[in-house]
């Protein structure tokens, strides 16, 4: 198609030429907007390395704060009201952001991001652990074993999930899922990193279901008739022949869902207790990098070290996602490619 | 024969899983509609919060929603609409230009919606916004340098550009090339044979793309958590330098931060179930939309 239409273009069609220049122009936003998304996430986060001034009035910090100050006095605001927000002094070094303690808010404040981390990883791995067997064995059975009728049921059930938003799941974990598990086990504290969790594994179940469902789906019909023809039954077709075929495509799923539930923010930012502790234990609350964000932005002072600091986990956030995207893209399109078209 | 029946187990055991996962789903809705079931009704949805937020309906919340996705749309959809286009019909797959774009949409499709809500902070409201206050306000007054309507939707605007660029192109994707041959052959040129006949004929796409934006845009609360939305307002947003309210970031309030969180229980659900019902219908039409492209291309 692109050289037919090449032959008829005229030179002196202005109305192609600059509609084409437009075009392009419009397309290269998304490409714009990731390179000012890295510039202005990282330009923001260079306060926590800017020495602070002391002369800001309180009048100017009131209006600089993010996010909305309740307006409704009949209602507590005693989770902003309690904050101070005055400026603290000093900035943060290499020694306090790696530190075991996260406390911004406090006369020698602490940015220890290592219990940040650790919540991050603590819920996402537990997510994960959780999440991926469920939705790849889901996608086994509707690729492989359903017949046609129970398949056009179950994927689009599954792929209702992908439509929650967060912020229900996060509700549901909070108001009900909380509560169930706490009566199951008997631990200590409701809100944990295991119903974090279990709540995140689904919002990550769809996605690698999915994943994984192309995947199973795209090998091609004649290995399998080829497998049949040479004697082997169902089983032995589907554990020897097509899930070998795509496992490339299955490891990109989990790769894809550990990014998404590492920088999902309304499902632990409800469903974790939020308190930042250096544990391994999966019953205590955990506090997350992307729930610190979303908790504390709107409590900070433009250009403080706080906020430079929340600016400074965005940035590893952002970096840590954008890097496993890379590699699952990679992944896909070298490995799981190559395979099909016979040069393995 | 052993080897049958550990098939038949495996077997058995992914069928249980996809049964498993259903269940939740399942068990989601039925606990979320029960437990609004009082709650959720007609003057819900068309009055304001009342009485410190524990009676009263959540209309400001739909109405600020509903603002938020119209704008969004309007900048994003657009923005996708002729990447796709690029994509589809200018593309050359082995320029360097289009594997930039590429990987850029990708890229934007993966980034966590909290990063997303730190550009607009960082970049709309402190850089474009705070600049224009500068220019136009002398820096007297803070008018765009804070968090409002106009900075949230473009916020959510480029969060859901990837979802239109994938429904676009798809529907790009399945306009049969006889039709741009045809009017080629008729000595029509490119630009206008994708305009005249190539976009009606995917228009059905553009369609399911703007609604799978809305759908996730109306859903999406991280982004917005401190670009825009407000907690309580006693009016309506007015213009685009005015806070608004939102059914997700009201349900994450109401559930977290205020006191009376056993008292307005009802009210919790009731936005859930709306917000829910609202972001899965229209996945619901989307998807069905996506399904009859697939088909029409299959044909």
């Amino acid at each position: 198609m692109k050289k037919e239409y090449n032959l008829i273009k005229k030179n002196n069609d202005y109305f192609e030429i600059f509609g084409e220049i437009f075009i392009k122009l419009i397309s290269l936003i998304s490409f714009i907007v990731i390179i000012l998304i890295f510039v202005f996430v990282f330009r923001e986060a260079q306060y926590t390395f800017i020495e602070q001034r002391h002369e800001t009035s309180q009048e100017e910090q009131i209006q600089e704060t993010y996010g909305d100050i309740p307006e409704d006095n009949n209602v507590s605001t005693s989770g902003y009201a309690s904050m101070e927000t005055s400026g603290h002094a000093g900035k943060a070094d290499w020694n306090n952001l790696t530190s075991k303690n996260w406390q911004p808010v406090s006369s020698e404040p602490k940015y220890g991001l290592i219990p940040l981390a650790i919540g991050s990883f603590k819920v996402t791995v537990v997510a994960v652990l959780f999440g991926a067997p469920i939705a790849i064995l889901a996608a086994i059975y509707t690729a492989l074993f359903a017949n046609k009728k129970l398949k056009e049921i179950i994927k689009p059930s599954i792929e209702v999930l992908a439509s929650f938003p967060s912020v229900v799941i996060g509700f549901f974990a909070l108001v009900i899922l909380a509560t169930l598990l706490q009566n199951i086990f008997g631990y200590q504290y409701r809100l944990n990193a295991f119903v974090g969790g279990l709540a995140l594994s689904l919002a990550i179940i769809p996605i690698i279901y999915t994943i994984t469902e192309d995947a199973l789906s795209t090998v091609p019909k004649y290995w399998v008739e080829a497998s049949l023809a040479l004697g082997a039954n169902k089983w032995q077709t589907a554990f020897f022949v097509i899930l070998p075929a795509a496992i490339p495509g299955i490891f990109a799923a989990l790769i894809l869902g550990f990014g998404r539930a590492f920088g999902e923010t309304m499902i632990v930012l409800m469903a974790t207790g939020n308190a930042a502790l250096v544990s391994t234990n999966i019953f205590e609350p955990v506090r997350t990098m992307s729930a610190t964000i979303g908790a504390e932005m709107a409590e900070v002072v433009f250009g403080e070290v706080h906020y430079g600091v929340l600016f400074l986990i965005g940035s590893i956030l952002f970096i840590f996602t954008f890097i496993l995207n890379a590699i699952a893209e990679f992944y896909i399109r070298g490995k799981l490619l190559k395979r099909f078209r016979g040069d393995v | 024969m052993r080897n049958k029946y550990l098939g038949k187990a495996f077997e058995i055991l992914t069928l249980f899983s996809a049964i498993a996962i259903i269940s939740v789903i399942l068990f989601m809705l039925f606990e979320i509609l029960y437990n609004s079931w009082g709650t959720l009704n007609w003057n819900f949805l068309i009055s304001p919060p009342d009485q410190g937020m524990t009676a009263g309906g959540i209309f400001p919340a739909i109405v600020g929603t509903t603002y938020l996705v119209l704008l969004m749309s309007l900048i994003g959809v657009p923005i996708g609409t002729i990447t796709a286009i690029y994509l589809v019909e200018y593309a050359n797959s082995k320029s360097i230009f289009t594997k930039i774009i590429r990987f850029a949409v990708n890229t934007l499709a993966g980034v966590p919606s909290i990063v997303f809500g730190l550009f607009g902070l960082g970049f709309f409201i402190q850089f474009i916004g705070g600049g224009l206050d500068k220019v136009l306000y002398d820096n007297k007054e803070l008018v765009w340098g804070q968090p409002n309507l106009l900075w949230a939707s473009f916020t959510m605007a480029f969060l859901t550009v990837p979802v239109v660029i994938v429904s676009v192109e798809e529907a790009l994707r399945s306009v049969p090339d006889d039709l741009r041959a045809a009017s080629l052959a008729l000595g029509v040129s490119k630009l206008r044979t994708i305009i005249k006949i190539v976009i009606p004929n995917a228009m059905s796409g553009i369609i399911t793309g703007t609604i799978l934006a809305i759908s996730r845009g109306a859903g999406e609360v991280a982004p917005i958590l401190f670009t825009g939305a407000a907690y309580f307002l006693p009016k309506l947003p007015s213009s685009l330098s005015d806070q608004f309210m939102n059914l997700g970031y009201h349900i994450y309030i109401m559930s977290t931060q205020s006191t009376n969180v056993d008292e307005t229980a009802g009210i919790q659900f009731a936005t859930v179930a709306v917000l829910l019902l609202l972001t899965s219908s229209l996945t619901g039409i989307g998807v069905y939309f996506r399904y009859k492209i697939r088909k029409r291309k299959l044909n």
